[in-house]
């Protein structure tokens, strides 16, 4: 199934200035792989050398963050919306 | 002499020259300042920093700056005060107040944090400073960048208490107030620092800004004799109080200024925005964002952006955190200025009431030494606690009606 993956201003560079790209995938870790095949290079900003989202990413599916879901494991379906988006470091 | 040696990502490692930046461009981690201690060996002594000035800078080696301070250069080195009373009633053997709730100018520890981002600010050449603010901050940008002839824009969420208002809008700064929580103030003004290229003190030159509150630690531990407590309660916001102290205890066992005492480090919060101690008393190192609803609004983010290592320092030094409901907190407030004549904000509270907590179920031992860190003024948060405290009994100017009083108060 098709999922739209909005992309961050700052990882728009690697995918050609698109900020919202179609990636076909069942889960959230699927759809790392497949997005890494599309545009070399999103992987290792995304995660980690364990293949963990980086704790400064957020990955959301419809407005939820995903490590209060399944993780790499949440399941995707038709529509669903993903956002990546860099925490914003910050604070009183 | 200056060590400092680069910015450093937190997560992946990477390296940046000094400049106002804070995010890592590859992994978007936080950037914090890493120093060439070894080139203090020897030189960074006991003697040196007590025979400079009672102010914060007396540690300036350890504080990224170039030089000598343009900014705050008055600022910090406040009272270390045994709680010989409060140690009475809280059941234990040696317990210490760092009263930060007379910091000069502000009477908050953002004046350690600003002095320093400000001083950073102007060696990179801003002349606009601005923040986002639970109140605390905004006073203390407004006041320091006012006294250096510093533009100041400061951004605050539109309900704070009217002292922290007025305590940032005398000082002449513009003062905005958002329609919003602080977590929606501080998103706003990451977009506002990238746009319009001034020195947000807790956005872009953030990393400089969090070495300040090192000061408070250095300073605990060289009015106990030069020692590190055995156990420090800190308040928790956005959690860096916590990892600054805790890195300044490193830095002086590092350079042999104190022993290392195995020092825990304990979080404070209050219940209604608790998502750090949460997270402690729950054994894990997510944190889950949570909508702010306390009287302690000087703690009141609900997105930490240091709650991950605020945690990991608790944990790791063998420490707890704690929370506390409103009600709570206010009586904290009573019973510290009761006890100590020390009317902190409520953030003073929320830490004195998670101790007394920690007290009590035995996460805080009752033989060893104890630091409170008592971070604002109890003025500037008044709301809190105007209907709790005895209003005034109003006679006429006549003895006979003190004497009817005084017999009712049985005054002998």
């Amino acid at each position: 199934m098709s999922i739209s993956v909005r992309i961050p201003t700052p990882l728009r560079k690697l995918t050609g200035g698109a900020d919202e790209v179609a990636v076909e995938a069942a889960n959230i870790g699927e759809l790392i792989e497949n997005i890494e095949a599309a545009y070399p290079g999103l992987k290792e900003r995304l995660c980690d050398d364990a293949g963990e989202i980086r704790r400064f990413v957020n990955v959301y599916v419809n407005d939820e963050d995903v490590r209060f879901l399944d993780g790499r494991t949440t399941v995707l379906k038709d529509g669903d919306e993903v956002s990546i988006v860099p925490a914003i470091a910050g604070g009183r | 002499m200056n060590i400092v040696r680069a910015l450093k990502c937190r997560e992946c490692g990477h390296e940046y020259e000094i400049e106002p930046t804070h995010v890592c461009e590859f992994c978007f981690g936080p950037l914090e300042v890493v120093y060439d201690y070894d080139k203090l060996e020897g030189i960074f002594t006991r003697e040196l920093i007590e025979s400079r000035p009672q102010t914060m800078w007396r540690y300036k080696e350890l504080l990224p700056i170039n030089g000598e301070p343009t900014v705050g250069a008055q600022n910090g080195f406040t009272p270390l005060v045994r709680a010989r009373r409060l140690e009475k009633v809280l059941g234990v053997k040696e317990l210490y107040i760092k009263n930060d709730s007379v910091c000069y100018p502000t009477l908050s520890f953002k004046d350690r944090v600003v002095s320093v981002a400000l001083s950073k600010a102007v060696e990179f050449g801003f002349t606009t400073v601005a923040c986002a603010s639970t109140g605390n901050l905004a006073g203390s940008v407004a006041a320091n960048a006012a006294a250096a002839g510093l533009e100041s824009y400061v951004f605050i969420p539109h309900n704070l208490e009217q002292g922290k208002v007025l305590g940032a809008g005398i000082f002449g700064t513009k003062i905005i107030g958002i329609e919003g929580e602080y977590d929606d103030v501080n998103r706003l003004c990451s977009e506002v620092a990238g746009k319009y290229g001034w020195a947000f003190v807790n956005v872009n030159v953030r990393p400089f800004y969090a070495e300040g509150s090192k000061s408070l630690g250095y300073e605990v531990m060289e009015q106990l004799g030069w020692k590190a407590p055995k156990h420090v309660v800190v308040p928790m916001a956005s959690g860096s109080l916590c990892t600054k102290v805790a890195k300044s205890i490193k830095e002086f066992i590092q350079l042999g200024l104190v022993e290392d005492n195995g020092t825990a480090i304990y979080g404070a919060q209050a219940t209604g925005c608790s998502p750090i101690a949460k997270s402690v008393k729950e054994s894990t190192d997510l944190i889950h964002p949570v909508h702010a609803n306390t009287i302690a609004k000087s703690l009141a983010i609900g997105n930490p952006a240091d709650g991950y290592y605020a945690n990991r320092i608790i944990r790791e030094s063998g420490g707890w955190a704690e929370d506390i409901s409103d009600e709570e907190v206010v009586a904290a407030m009573k019973l510290l200025a009761e006890t100590e004549g020390i009317f902190a904000e409520t953030a003073g509270g929320v830490t004195l009431g998670c101790a007394q907590k920690m007290i009590e179920s035995g996460k805080l031992p009752r033989d060893e030494s104890i630091v409170l860190c008592i971070t604002g003024n109890g003025l500037k948060t008044q709301e809190a606690v105007v209907d709790a405290i005895q209003k005034p009994r109003i006679i006429g100017a006549s003895l006979k009606e003190f004497d009817a009083l005084a017999e009712a108060d049985g005054v002998k």
